[in-house]
C-alpha cells in the first residue's frame, strides 16, 4: 500500500509532458526482480521480525527457541547418544563433567537423553502446528468470511470439537491408532486443538469482511479463493503466527504429558519418557538422591514452553496499530531512498 | 430489542409491554437454542464413542474377541458374542444400525456395560467417581478464574509498577510449567519428602460420609493438592489476559465521561472497567472448562484420586475398553453440561449477546 501512495506522490509531483497522455506514461522506477522478491521478504518477514525484535520478551525467547534448535541439531552432532552403563549409577548432576547432568538409574548420561530427544519432540511439535494452524485458518476464514449455512454447518462442527474435552479424546484416538512417527503422534496431539484457534480465526475474518477493499474484491468478481488467500489472510498473519508459536506450546505440554503417563507408545526418545522413568521407578520419590532425574526432564520442558510463550507475548506487539506504523513507515522511507539511489 | 433504548420512553405501556415480550421471547429461543447444541453434541460424542468402539479395525472389540478365544480355545463363535455382548453393549454380530440403536438405548438408560478388570457395571464405578471429580474441577476453575480476575485487575490499575512487572514476569513462568510437572514435584516434595500432605486417596479414612466436620476437612486436605497444581500453573496465563482487558477498558471514553459524572470509584471499578473486562474472559472459561475437566486423567493418576480419570486411566493401563469408552463418555458429557450451564448465564454479562444477522457471500 505504501508504494502505490508513493508512486501516486511521484506522478503528482512530477511535470508530465503535455502531448503525452497520460495512459502511455510508464513508472518512471525500474524494479527488477530481485528488488521485489527482496520487498516482498521486507514486509513480510524482515518488517515484523523488526517489530518482534524491538520488545525485550521476544528477544529472550527467539533465544531461547533457537537454542533449542541448536540442541537438537547441532547438539545431536556434538554430543555422543547415551548408552547403557557408560558411566557410574545415579551420579548426581555437576559433579563429574563428563556426565554433566547426572546419570540416571542405568548409568546413563542425562545430558546425552535430554539432546538426543530433542529432534523428535521438535518434529512432534512442527508437524501438531502446522496441522493445527492449518486447518484453524482453512476452517475460520471460510465460515467467516462465507457466512450463512456454509457458516452455520462450519461453527456447527467447531462448536462440537470444542466442547470434547481434547486430552481424553487425544487418548482414545492414541489407543487405538498406536502412532510412533513422531510427525503423526503431532497430528493425533492436535486432532481437536485447531478447534478453538478456527473459532478465533472467524471472529477476526467477520470484522474484515466488512472493509471497504475486500467489498471491492468482491464487487469485482473475484474467486472467493483469492479473496480468502490474498485479502484476508495477509491481515491475519501476526495473529496466526502467534497463534502457531503458543499452539507449539500446547502440543509440548500434551506430548510430555501423555508420554509420561505411558499411553503413547516410547517408540522415540522424549522428555515426558525420562520423567515417566524417573516417576514409576521403584521408590525413587523417597529419597532426595534420584530427585534431578526427575527434575532435569522438568527443567528441560519448562525452559522450552517458557521460551514460545515469551516469544507469542513479544511477538503480541505486532497486533499494536502505533508499533507497526513506526516500523511501516521505515519500510517507506527506506524505500524511498533506495529508489533515489537507484535512479 | 435493545434494553431501555432511549425510544421507549413515552411510548405508551403497550409498546413497552411488546417490548417486553420481545426480550422474553428471544431469550426463550436463545436458551432452546442452547439446549438443542448441547443435545446434538451429546448425542454426537455419543455416536463417536459408539464409531471409536465398533468401526476401528483392530480397535476395542475385535481385541475382546482376540482375547477371549486365547483364553478359552473351546469356546463357541456364539458364547463369544455373547461374553462380548454383556461387556460392551454391543452385540457385535448384529447389522451395524441395530448395534447403534441398542447402543444407544443403553447409555439413555445408564446402561455403560461391564468393566472386564473390576468386573463391576461401568455405570456404577463411575457414578461413585464423578462427584469427586466434579468437585476438585469446579473447586479448580472457580480459584482460578476468581484469582486471575483480582489479581489481573490490580496488575492493571497499577499498570507499570513494580507490581505489575514482578507478577506479569510470575505470571509468564508459572503458565509455562504444564500442571503435571506441578503435580508431581508438590507430591513429591510435599506429599513423600516432608509428609505434609496426603499422596493418594480422597478422603480421611477414619471419616464417616455425611455432613460432619472431619469429614469435610479430609476431603479438602486430599483435594488440595491436586487444585493447588490446577491454580497456580493455570491463572497466571488469564491473570495476564485479564490485565490487557482492564488497561483496554480503562483507556475508553465512556469510562472519562463516568468519572466526570462524579461517580462513586466502586462502581466505575465494578460496574464500568469489571464488567466490562472479564466478558472477554467468558469465552476462555468456557474452553478452560474442557481443558480442566481433561485434565483429570493426568491429575487423578499422580494423586492417586479416584475420580472418572483415575479410572479412565486404569482403563488404559489394563486393555478395560468398556471402562475407558464409558469414562470418556461421562468426562465429555460432563463438560457438554458444564459448558451449557455457563453459557447460560453468558446474556447476564453481556446484554448484546445473540441476533446477529449477517450477509452470506
Amino acid at each position: 500500500m505504501s508504494h502505490t501512495d508513493d508512486d501516486r506522490a511521484k506522478s503528482d509531483g512530477g511535470v508530465p509532458s503535455t502531448d503525452e497522455s497520460p495512459f502511455d506514461t510508464v513508472s518512471d522506477i525500474q524494479r527488477s526482480r530481485w528488488d521485489r522478491y527482496h520487498l516482498a521478504l521486507e514486509t513480510s518477514v524482515f518488517a515484523p521480525a523488526r517489530i518482534a525484535w524491538s520488545d525485550r520478551r521476544a528477544r529472550v525467547g527467539a533465544g531461547i527457541c533457537l537454542f533449542y534448535f541448536l540442541m537438537g541439531t547441532v547438539g545431536v552432532v556434538l554430543v555422543e547418544p547415551p548408552a547403557v552403563n557408560e558411566g557410574p549409577t545415579m551420579l548426581r548432576p555437576f559433579v563429574n563433567w563428563e556426565y554433566p547432568l547426572g546419570t540416571n538409574n542405568i548409568g546413563e548420561g542425562l545430558m546425552g537423553r535430554i539432546i538426543h530427544a530433542t529432534p523428535p519432540m521438535l518434529k512432534m511439535i512442527g508437524s501438531g502446528a502446522v496441522f493445527t494452524t492449518g486447518l484453524a485458518v482453512l476452517i475460520g476464514t471460510v465460515s467467516g468470511y462465507k457466512g450463512g449455512t456454509t457458516d452455520r454447518l462450519l461453527t456447527t462442527f467447531t462448536d462440537i470439537l470444542l466442547t470434547i474435552p481434547g486430552l481424553p479424546l487425544v487418548i482414545v484416538v492414541a489407543v487405538v491408532l498406536e502412532p510412533q512417527n513422531p510427525y503423526l503422534v503431532g497430528i493425533v496431539l492436535s486432532v481437536n486443538a485447531w478447534a478453538g484457534l478456527a473459532r478465533k480465526i472467524r471472529s477476526q475474518v467477520l470484522t474484515l469482511r466488512e472493509e471497504a477493499y475486500v467489498e471491492a474484491s468482491r464487487i469485482m468478481g473475484i474467486p472467493t479463493r483469492r479473496i480468502i488467500t490474498e485479502d484476508l489472510i495477509p491481515n491475519l498473519m501476526p495473529y496466526i503466527s502467534v497463534n502457531f508459536v503458543q499452539t507449539g506450546k500446547n502440543i509440548i505440554f500434551a506430548s510430555v504429558g501423555l508420554y509420561f503417563l505411558g499411553i503413547l507408545p516410547f517408540s522415540t526418545p522424549n522428555w515426558g519418557v525420562m520423567m515417566n522413568l524417573a516417576y514409576t521407578t521403584g521408590a525413587s520419590l523417597y529419597t532426595w538422591q534420584t530427585a534431578h532425574w526427575l527434575i532435569i526432564p522438568m527443567v528441560t520442558i519448562i525452559g522450552l514452553s517458557l521460551g514460545l510463550i515469551l516469544l507469542a507475548q513479544g511477538m503480541d506487539r505486532l497486533f499494536n496499530p502505533r508499533a507497526r506504523a513506526r516500523h511501516s513507515e521505515a519500510i517507506a522511507d527506506e524505500e524511498a531512498s533506495a529508489g533515489t539511489e537507484t535512479n | 430489542m435493545g434494553k431501555d433504548g432511549i425510544g421507549t420512553y413515552g411510548i405508551g405501556s403497550h409498546y413497552r409491554k411488546r417490548g417486553e415480550l420481545l426480550k422474553i421471547l428471544t431469550m426463550t429461543n436463545r436458551i432452546l437454542n442452547r439446549v438443542g447444541r448441547a443435545i446434538f453434541t451429546g448425542f454426537a460424542v455419543v455416536t463417536l464413542t459408539f464409531g471409536m468402539i465398533r468401526l476401528m479395525p483392530g480397535g476395542p472389540l475385535d481385541y475382546m474377541k482376540g482375547q477371549l478365544l486365547q483364553n478359552n480355545p473351546d469356546m463357541s463363535q456364539e458364547e463369544v458374542n455373547n461374553v462380548v455382548q454383556s461387556y460392551v453393549n454391543v452385540n457385535p454380530e448384529a447389522p451395524i444400525y441395530a448395534q447403534y440403536i441398542e447402543y444407544l438405548t443403553g447409555v439413555a438408560t445408564g446402561d455403560l456395560g461391564q468393566s472386564v478388570y473390576y468386573q463391576e457395571s461401568v455405570s456404577v464405578i463411575i457414578a461413585d467417581a464423578l462427584p469427586w471429580t466434579v468437585f476438585v474441577m469446579t473447586m479448580s476453575i472457580g480459584l482460578m478464574f476468581g484469582l486471575a480476575i483480582v489479581v489481573g485487575a490490580l496488575m492493571g490499575y497499577a499498570e507499570g509498577s513494580k507490581f505489575d512487572v514482578a507478577s506479569s514476569v510470575m505470571g509468564i513462568v508459572l503458565t509455562s510449567i504444564p500442571y503435571y510437572v506441578a503435580a508431581v514435584l508438590l507430591v513429591y516434595v510435599l506429599g513423600f519428602q516432608w509428609g505434609w500432605f496426603p499422596t493418594g486417596g480422597r478422603m480421611a479414612s477414619d471419616t464417616t460420609v455425611g455432613l460432619n466436620v472431619p469429614f469435610i476437612a479430609g476431603i479438602f486436605y486430599h483435594a488440595a493438592l491436586p487444585i493447588a497444581s490446577v491454580v497456580l500453573t493455570g491463572f497466571g496465563g488469564w491473570a495476564i489476559d485479564m490485565r490487557g482487558n482492564s488497561i483496554r477498558v480503562l483507556g475508553e471514553d465512556y469510562l472519562r465521561v463516568a468519572r466526570l459524572r462524579g461517580l462513586p470509584p466502586k462502581r466505575i471499578a465494578l460496574r464500568y472497567v469489571g464488567r466490562n473486562a472479564i466478558l472477554p474472559m467468558y469465552t476462555a472459561v468456557l474452553i478452560g472448562i474442557g481443558f480442566v475437566f481433561g485434565g483429570s486423567v493426568i491429575l487423578e493418576e499422580i494423586f492417586s484420586y479416584h475420580g472418572v480419570g483415575y479410572y479412565m486411566f486404569q482403563a488404559i493401563s489394563s486393555r478395560d475398553y468398556p471402562l475407558m469408552m464409558g469414562a470418556f463418555l461421562v468426562i465429555t458429557l460432563a463438560v457438554v453440561v458444564a459448558v451449557f450451564i455457563a453459557d447460560l448465564t453468558y446474556h447476564k454479562v453481556d446484554p448484546r449477546a445473540g441476533g446477529m444477522n449477517r450477509e452470506s457471500y
